[in-house]
Order: structure tokens, then sequence, then C-alpha cells
């Protein structure tokens, strides 16, 4: 192979390495989400309520050494969170949400994400985080119309009173 | 594994070959693929200063900062920012090259465990600083690597609140957040050269930069992949709105689709079992190496070249131990040493024409001994007929040799070329051994042992110690680095150089013995 043509080859590499570069830099696309659907994100972070406290017969404490002999027995971990979200009447999540964290002590958490068509629709959250057997502590019903590609966040916050739509 | 390796070494040498053809050794980009990674890295902290000129943090300032690099200043700040971006991306075209082709060349266990593992924490930092940067231009691509990589963050569990819930709603972030990620984008580069640094610690004279010409090659092209396509933006990001189509950088954010299928978790779990993976593999299975080099202190003057040939920091000079009248003495560090020889070919003392009981050098090969190479030597000399009778000198891993054996050529394979100390080409020449010695091995440029072919070329130009003696006739000698896949060339260039070898007025008064049958290829095995 002669100079010139060497030369020639040697370019014909480096730009074969730069379309290669310059090609999946950016391609090719992705589609990370229907364009003709819009999101319903359920997402909060909420801590359950503490179970109740257990007054110690005198075995229990008579069984304990005597520096920690408290009367009344307080577990340290929370309670789980039960949510539901309806659309439209129909169920859309259940989920009994464990406490986080190594002693089951920190909040239970939910971040997920749900396709549903655009449109007008009722949704329905509930949230359960005492120690009640049936029925929810909170519970909001709204009436949204929704766009395609919308972002619709459901938070939960006690302060501002339950759900929260975004 | 070694099938898996050894297809991939076939598939390097064929790429390898082709390229050979077109490039000069040390143009030769696969020859410097971990110097070519350095070399982008170069550019992207270059770059990367030059555009935090142009950079402000903020919701909306950094999008429109970035913006105004490609719109306003597009000539400067503009390509400045598409080579900060396509360098990054090059970075890690180059590493993912290196990271293979070095698993072909079985240059991963052993003694070099250490660059293998350090490489693999390159490859986390090289990601987590790609993928900070990307967030910073706060678009819509910026806006997925956001949401995706808090999933993924989250999905280690560690974390009270769950990050991604930053991302919920345009006003849920704030101006403070591009602040910590510049800081990230600035810190985990940072620690990133410290790593590539520690990555090197246990090679000799490290390539860090490529050659001159190479690199301002590849800049050149850079440059204009800058100027053809430049890096822009994705349309602003607005967390209001779910991303639909996206254009995706493939490098970094390659194995982000795959949440879909399997989930943060999932995905989470498949990088920590790669990542195992690729660390364990120095240990699946270990290297069987032979024994490292030994120091024969009654013949070492701790002349200290071994301490400069060794390519791999395996040789250290340390105080004298044995009394005798030298400062310092030659140390293997068995932990280090990958048995290539090198050593024994510049240690001064390594020559075959010692007497035959005091054969011994100042550091060899348990198994391949100064008295062995000797031996070898003079076995390829066997029987060797004609009046063109050439030895060939090769290593184990270039080119084969096996084809060359008959009764004009005998061969000799040594662990690395480099091994050979140049008084042994003036043994074989003097002592009408053979009429021609050719070396031979890897392809130049790609010495297994990094440095073997060039010590053996400097050694016989005279440029390195131990040189070859001036009375050998250098056209008595052909130097010639094919590669793995060179056996043609390797053929073609010794029929050429037997036929031009100048008649040996020594030889002609030796009468030689008549042909006998003798082994193909004298080796160490």
């Amino acid at each position: 192979m002669n100079k010139p043509l060497k030369w020639l080859a040697q370019g014909l590499v480096l730009a074969l390495i730069m379309v290669m570069i310059g090609f999946l830099a950016n391609r090719p696309a992705y589609t990370n989400f229907p364009e003709d659907q819009a999101m319903i994100r359920l997402s909060f972070s909420h801590g359950g309520g503490r179970p109740d406290c257990h007054r110690r017969t005198p075995e229990e404490l008579a069984a304990l050494p005597p520096n920690m002999r408290a009367p009344m027995d307080c577990p340290r971990g929370r309670l789980p969170v039960l949510v539901e979200l309806d659309l439209d009447g129909g169920p859309l999540f259940h989920a009994l949400l464990p406490p986080g964290g190594l002693h089951g002590d920190g909040p239970s958490r939910v971040h997920q994400g749900f396709a549903v068509p655009p449109g007008t629709h009722t949704i329905t959250a509930r949230l359960r985080d005492s120690g009640r057997t049936d029925g929810f502590d909170y519970e909001r019903e709204v009436t949204l119309d929704v766009a395609p590609r919308q972002n619709l966040v459901i938070d939960f916050k006690t302060d501002a009173g339950g759900f929260i739509v975004h | 594994m070694d099938l898996l390796r050894r297809t991939l070494r076939t598939g390097f040498a064929q790429v390898e070959a082709l390229l050979d053809r077109v490039f000069p050794p040390t143009w030769q980009p696969l020859y410097h693929l971990g110097a070519l990674a350095f070399f982008c890295l170069w550019i992207v902290f270059v770059s990367g200063l030059y555009v935090y000129a142009f950079f402000d943090t903020g919701t909306v300032d950094a999008f429109e900062s970035v913006q105004n690099m490609s719109t306003s200043y597009w000539y400067h700040a503009g390509v400045m920012r598409s080579l900060h971006r396509y360098a990054s991306d090059g970075m890690v075209l180059f590493m993912a090259a290196h990271l293979l082709r070095e698993f072909s060349l079985d240059r991963y266990r052993g003694a070099r465990w250490f660059t293998w593992v350090t490489g693999v924490v390159i490859i986390w930092l090289v990601y987590v600083s790609g993928i900070t940067g990307y967030w910073l231009v706060w678009d819509e691509l910026a806006q997925f690597v956001a949401i995706r990589t808090s999933e993924l963050v989250d999905a280690i569990g560690i974390f009270g609140e769950p990050i991604a819930r930053n991302f919920l709603t345009p006003g849920s972030l704030d101006d403070r957040f591009f602040s910590l990620m510049l800081f990230l984008h600035i810190a985990i580069p940072l620690i990133l050269l410290m790593v590539m640094w520690i990555h090197l610690q246990r090679l000799t004279r490290p390539e860090i930069n490529p050659p001159r010409g190479l690199a301002i090659a590849m800049l050149a092209a850079f440059v204009a992949l800058a100027l053809v396509m430049p890096a822009t933006s994705q349309a602003p990001a607005d967390l209001g709105r779910v991303l639909g189509r996206i254009g995706l950088d493939w490098y970094y954010l390659g194995t982000y689709p795959l949440a879909d299928l399997i989930g943060p978790r999932g995905l989470l779990g498949l990088l920590g079992v790669i990542t195992v993976i690729l660390l364990a593999l120095p240990v699946m299975p270990p290297m069987r190496r032979p024994p490292a080099a030994t120091v024969n202190l009654e013949f070492c003057n701790g002349c200290e070249r071994c301490v400069h040939d060794c390519p791999y920091e395996a040789v250290k000079l340390v105080p004298r131990t044995d009394g005798l009248p030298f400062e310092h003495e030659a140390r293997v560090d068995p932990a280090l040493c990958v048995s290539c020889g090198i050593c024994t070919g510049a240690c001064p003392t390594a020559t075959p024409f010692r007497q035959r009981g005091r054969m011994i050098a100042g550091i060899e090969l348990p198994h391949l001994a100064l008295k062995d190479l000797r031996a070898l030597t003079d076995k390829a000399a066997e029987g060797l007929a004609g009046d063109r009778r050439i030895i060939a000198i090769g290593c184990d891993h270039g080119v084969g040799l096996e084809g060359l054996g008959d009764q004009a050529v005998g061969v000799v394979r040594l662990p690395c070329t480099g091994m050979l100390p140049p008084s042994f080409i003036d043994y074989i020449l003097s002592r009408d051994l053979a009429d021609g010695v050719v070396l031979t091995g890897c392809a130049e440029e790609a010495c297994q042992n990094r440095n073997g072919i060039a010590w053996t070329e400097a050694r016989i130009e005279g440029g390195r110690d131990p040189h070859l003696r001036q009375r050998v006739p250098r056209e008595r000698i052909l130097r010639i680095w094919p590669g793995k896949t060179g056996e043609k060339a390797l053929a073609r260039a010794i029929e050429a150089f037997r036929a031009d070898l100048p008649d040996q007025p020594s030889a002609k008064a030796v009468k030689r013995p008549a042909a006998q049958p003798r082994p193909v290829v004298a080796d160490h095995e």
C-alpha cells in the first residue's frame, strides 16, 4: 500500500471510530414512556403508627434486670401502612407497605407509576396507618382531566391533611 | 473461559493484522487503547474547565447557560462542549476495548490482578462521572438520567426518603441541587484520576499518553466530529410531564432501559453481579505461572539494569546482604513477577561465553536458567545444514514458530524475546552455530510483556545495556515483529533474509556436519 493510500485508510479508520462515537452518543432514540399515555405516580414516605404499649405483669418485670424494669413495654417498630388506589372505580394498586429500617421503625415508602389513557378519570386513594382492622384513616377522591404524557403525582402528607394531588 | 479468551484473541489478532497494514506500529490505535482512554480524559478535563466558565447552576439557568454555549458561542464554547461530551464517550469506547483486549491477552491474572481490579473500579468511576455530567444540562435527557439514577440508588434501600421524590414535580427541585451535582461532577473525576494513577502503579514507565502523531490525529478527529455533529441539548426538563421518546447516550446510559424489563432492583443486582464477576476473573481460574525470577547473589553486582528493564516493577535494588563489596543487590518480588525473563536479557552476566561450570546469571528464571538457554540454542543449531543456516528466536505469545523448523532453520522459543541476552547473538554467529539470526515475536508496540521488543531493539542498536558487541555483523540479524497472525510474512522475510545473507567468511573454513534428525523447535517447555 503506497503512502497516500495509507493516509487515506488511516483517515477512514479514525472517521469510523468518530462515527461510532457520534452515532451512539445520541441514537437510536429510546421510548421511555408511550407518548399517548399519561402517568399517575403514587409516591410518599409515611410512618405508620406505633403499636399499643403493653403494661408488664409483675412476673414479666421480675424476669428483667433491675435497671430495665420499665412498667410499660412500648415496641420500637411501626405498623405497616395499607394503601389503595382506585381508578374509575376499579382497583389500580393495593399494598400493605412494611415499615422501613433494620428494626422496622422507619417510614413506609412507595414510589410507583401507572400508565393510564388520557381523559377524565376519578381517582380514589385510601390509607390506613393505625392499628384498626377495617376501614381507612385517610381517603380522598378526585376527578381530573389527564393529558397525554402528564405526570400526575399523588403524594401523602399528614400535615397537609392526607393525600395531595400535584 | 479459555475458549472465550482465545476467541477474543483471534478476533483482535485479525483486526490488528488489518490495522497493521494501514498504520505504522506507533500509530496503531489498538496498541494504545489505555493511553487513548487517558488522552480522552485529558480532553474532558480541559474542555470541562472551559465550559465551566459558561455554566450557571439552577433549574432554569443550567439549561439556558448550556444552550447558550451551543448557540451564541458555538464556535468556541459549543465546540468545547461537544469535545467534552464526545471525548467522554470515546473514553468509554477505548476503555471497553482496552478491557476486552487485556482479557484476550490473558493480562489480568497472576501478578496483573491488581491492575485489573483497579481497572474495574475505574469503570464505575467513569460511569458515575459521566452520569453526573448529563444531569447538569437539565434537559429531557437529564430528567431521564435523574429519575432513573435516583430509582437505582433507592433500590439499594439505605435511604429513609426515596431520592426519586426529589424529581416528583417541578417545585420539588431547588437550585442547590445543581451545586451538589456540580461538586460531584468535579470531585468524582478527580478521584477517578487518582485511581487511574493507582491503576498504573505496578507498571514500569506506563504509557499515559499516546504517541504524539496518534494524539494529534485523534484530537483532530474529535474536533471534526464536534463541528460536523455538535452536541446539543434536548428539550428543557419538565417534571410535570413524562418523558416520551428521547435520544440516549448508549455509552453511558445503555443499561438504563433494562430497568423497564427487570426493574431498578434487578438492574442494580445485574450490575452488581457483572462487577463481582469482573473482580473475580483473576481467580477464575488463577494463573498457573512458572516460578518467579531468582537472583544469584554470587553473580549480582547490583548494576541495576534488571531493575530498569523489568516492565512490572518486580525487581528492586536493596542494600547488600551477603557481604560482597557492592552497595546493592537486586531483589525480586515474586508477587509482581510474570516470569517473562526480560531481567535475564538485561543482566550483563547472562552470557553463553561463560565456562560451563559457572553458567549462572545474576538473575534468571529457575525453569529456564542461563545454562538451559544455552542448551536450547545449541540444540536449535544441531544438525543445521547448508550455507544459509538460520536460528530464529521467538516468543510464546507472538507469531507461531512451529512451521519454520527445517534443515536450515533452527528455532528457539522463549517466554519473551526480550529475555535473550544480546551476547547469545554473538555466540550463535561467532561460534558458527548459524549464518544468520532472526529475532521475532509479538507485533511491534504490542509486546505481551510491554517492553520486550523495545529493549531487544535497543540492545542491538547499542542504545541500552547490555548492548550487542560491535563485532557482530548486523547484516546477519533480521528483526521482524509480525504479531500473532504473521506466519506467512515471517516465512517470506526469512526466505528473503536467507537469500541476501552474505557468505560467512569464517564459515567456509569450517567443515559442517551432515544433516541429522533434529528437533523442529527447541523451546523451554
